[in-house]
């Protein structure tokens, strides 16, 4: 690795201004999963390393009536430790747990998955299925952007020179929600999607209809893919598996993957459909409040 | 050459302080730095989980941690999992189920067990298999490391 600057910031102003300092040669580290593999493998080269970690609103993991903050630098394992997340948040256990394996957990957060910007990456169509609002930091000032909006292409998104994410706004889920992540790898663990699926429900009272939706998919577009269509169209149907089929066949037809040594187009395409519907039937279930996270952990071969 | 820096971490229960390069991962320092060479660089890039250390109580690849940032840490290698002198449960089952080969993946094996075993006592060879996942070793076919790890778990209980 090439001679480097490190940096430790306590406040979001002195990081604004570190990464100012450094101009382009500087970068914000997090878990540093992806970044320092890929400054020791010559893929990235740096004057400066932003380190965030001391910053408290940077690690801070908060619950109110209002909804979840999550720290942007906040590691997989703070948050799979986190008994109040885990109540209120079922699903987003199930991209925490299959990232990496439990020593990348115990450093990888979601700010960096997300600000990776990878079209596989697991945590992101979990973060549109539950309408994450991601706020951001630099030096004209902070703005907040829809997750669904962040990535921009494969490795890119929408942060400025200087910008860095600070935290992710999830909303409180209201009555009858139920959530979903699921993905398609050929081996147990330790492996990057061939497609993922996240999806989330909001039921009625009587838990028999669906009143909104969301779907996105993960690895089958240039970006984390947020099928709108397919939310839609679930929007006032009945809790039935015709239902279901029909979001997934939208879901099928949003996807515009590559063939690559994961997976073939036709393959993918296939998945779309399929993750789809499975996260959907899960997702309803737990609106329904009969699958527990340990049952779902299952279905992704975490048992 | 760049310009040192000092950190000052708790190193396997001692106050240690050492001098690195802001580029030098953790397991740089601790093997060219410290002489704490246990730890192996299998792959360099947090998937082989042979350099696997503890760090505030939580298993990490020390390959992706750059030195600077255990700076007030507590960071404990293979080398301070024996105590007093006497090897570890875990060392001595793996001596006994012959769980090592060439022994370069032993260490990260060690300390991701320590880790498991620190975090969920009774772990199920479900459990095991799933948190040792991201350690690899080329040589045992893993059965004899998780049968060590299970009759460590199944003596202390």
């Amino acid at each position: 690795m090439q001679a480097l600057e490190f940096v430790a910031p306590t406040t979001v102003d002195e990081a604004i201004s570190a990464l100012a300092a450094g101009g382009g040669r500087a970068r914000p580290l997090s878990g540093g999963t992806d970044l320092i593999a890929q400054l020791q493998e010559g893929r990235l080269a740096l004057d400066t390393v932003v380190d965030l970690k001391r910053i408290p609103d940077l690690m801070a993991i908060s619950i109110s009536g209002d909804g979840l903050t999550l720290g942007a630098s906040a590691s997989c394992h703070s948050i799979n430790a986190n008994q109040a997340i885990r109540d209120a948040y079922p699903a987003l256990i199930d991209s925490t747990h299959l990232i990496g394996g439990t020593q990348i957990q115990g450093r990888a957060s979601l700010g960096g998955n997300l600000c990776n910007s990878s079209p596989a990456a697991d945590s992101i169509p979990n973060l549109i299925a539950h309408s994450v609002t991601c706020n951001i930091a630099g030096p004209n000032g902070s703005r907040s952007v829809a997750v669904e909006d962040f990535c921009t292409g494969p490795g890119r998104n929408v942060l400025e020179s200087g910008e860095f994410l600070v935290s992710l706004d999830f909303p409180a889920p209201p009555p009858n929600f139920g959530a979903a992540y699921l993905r398609f790898i050929p081996r147990n663990e330790m492996d990057i999607a061939v497609v993922g699926a996240g999806a989330s429900v909001v039921l009625s009272d009587d838990k028999s209809t669906i009143q909104s939706a969301r779907v996105a998919l993960g690895a089958v577009a240039p970006t984390p893919l947020y099928v709108e269509e397919a939310g839609a169209a679930l929007a006032g149907q009945p809790v039935s598996e015709e239902s279901l089929a029909r979001a997934a066949e939208l879901a099928r037809a949003a996807a515009r993957p590559i063939s690559d040594m994961r997976g073939t187009i036709p393959q993918r395409k296939h998945l779309s459909a399929v993750l789809t519907q499975r996260a959907l039937r899960i997702a309803i279930d737990r609106a329904r409040g009969t699958k527990t996270v340990d049952e779902l952990g299952r279905l992704n071969g975490h048992g | 050459m760049a310009k040192k820096m000092a950190v000052e971490t708790t190193l396997n229960g001692e106050e240690t302080v050492f001098l690195c390069e802001p580029r030098q991962t953790l397991l740089e320092a601790l093997r060219d730095n410290l002489g704490l060479i246990g730890s192996k660089e299998g792959c360099g890039n947090g998937n082989c989980g042979a350099c696997n250390v503890i760090l505030d109580g939580v298993l990490v690849n020390s390959c992706l941690v750059l030195a600077p940032e255990i700076e007030g840490r507590s960071v404990v290698t293979i080398e301070g999992i024996a105590e007093d002198g006497e090897l570890h449960p875990l060392q001595q089952k793996f001596l006994e189920h012959a769980s090592l080969q060439c022994g370069i993946c032993t260490p990260g094996f060690i300390v991701s067990a320590k880790s498991l075993l620190d975090d969920n006592p009774e772990p199920s060879e479900h459990d095991v298999r799933l948190w040792l996942a991201g350690n690899l070793c080329r040589c045992t076919g893993y059965d004899k490391i998780v049968r060590a790890v299970l009759d460590v778990a199944e003596s202390d209980a």
